[in-house]
């Protein structure tokens, strides 16, 4: 009895055009809006620094996401909305910066500071096998030290 | 090989270098790559007269101040008495950009804090701030006589950044 009156309800919303307005800027374009969100994921938030401008909610990255939806929308590629950030606020903005003179160290410090470390490492394994190679006991003194255990050692007994 | 006993002691003291150096190194200043660059070119209504719109460009053959500033922002507060003082000696013309601001409360806070500027224009949406790479205001350009950004100074005006570093760089630009 009440299926019918429901399911006329049910039809009479999804076909109200103001209900159907209502959820069209979510999924407005979504490939358009993947492609936001994966281009501002690689984008830092200068106003909070350790944020992407996707996550930050920082009135800036509202700004700068809308900045790049219209880009978007411009048919720009993701190269060149990039270098539009990199030309405003530098190579800081880019999570993955590209390897220049300026940004060497940044990129081989970590390979260098584990090129030094396994040398160290290694310098000192060397160093403490000629150690333990080393004492070679002449024969009186291999005696003197059996005599001195086996006192000890009686010593110890009695 | 007592020297070897030395070595940690030196790394320490190289860590406690570097580590003094990065206290002293502030992460909210950002090189902009905008330096030795032309200054983005805007058209924006002033703050006064709504009705009129001022170009960056009416500002070529001199050198000129550019502050970003707004009424919502505490260190704008802070430094705008610096800014007030300095209008006075007329060294360099100063213009604001009042970054995503209410006009009216912009013109409130000049009415009541005194102005140092010769004009505001109003960026309403924070469009032209986005052009100027501005992240954090107040932040303050100058901008030589060709219309190339010479400096950015990120955060308030201190009058030693003005004496130490802003005045020496326009009477050098004035000069050239």
């Amino acid at each position: 009895m009440l299926r019918k009156p429901l399911l006329a309800l049910l039809l009479a919303a999804a076909l109200h055009p103001a209900l159907a307005k209502e959820a069209a800027p979510v999924a407005a374009d979504p490939v358009a809006e993947a492609r936001l969100m994966k281009l501002s994921s690689e984008l830092r938030c200068l106003v909070c620094q350790n944020q992407t401008i996707a996550d930050s909610n920082a009135e800036l990255a509202v700004d700068l996401r809308n900045e790049i939806r219209e880009k978007i929308q411009a048919d720009m590629s993701d190269a060149e909305i990039k270098d539009f950030m990199v030309a405003r606020y530098g190579d800081f903005v880019l999570y993955r910066p590209p390897v220049k003179n300026t940004t060497l160290v940044l990129w081989a410090g970590p390979f260098l500071l584990l090129a030094v470390g396994g040398g160290i490492l290694v310098f000192n394994l060397r160093r403490r096998r000629q150690h333990v190679a080393d004492p070679e006991l002449s024969r009186d003194d291999q005696a003197l030290a059996e005599s001195l255990l086996h006192t000890d050692s009686t010593k110890e007994t009695t | 090989m007592k020297a070897w006993y030395l070595i940690p002691l030196a790394i320490f003291i190289a860590m406690l270098v570097f580590l003094g150096v990065g206290l002293k190194l502030d992460p909210h200043e950002v090189p902009s790559p905008l330096i030795d660059k032309p200054a983005p070119v805007f058209h924006l209504q002033t703050l006064d007269i709504p009705s009129r719109l001022m170009s960056s460009a009416d500002m070529r053959g001199q050198v000129w101040l550019l502050n970003v500033w707004a009424s919502w922002c505490s260190g704008c507060r802070e430094e705008h008495p610096v800014l007030v003082e300095f209008a006075k000696t007329r060294a360099v013309p100063i213009y604001g950009l009042d970054y995503k601001d209410q006009p009216d409360d912009a013109r409130r806070l000049l009415d009541s804090m005194g102005n140092p500027y010769i004009a505001s224009v109003s960026d309403l949406d924070g469009r032209t701030g986005i052009e100027f790479g501005v992240y954090g205001v107040p932040e303050t350009f100058v901008i030589d006589k060709a219309g190339v950004i010479r400096y950015k100074q990120i955060g308030p005006i201190t009058p030693k950044v003005l004496h130490d570093t802003i005045l020496p760089l326009v009477k050098k630009l004035n000069a050239a």
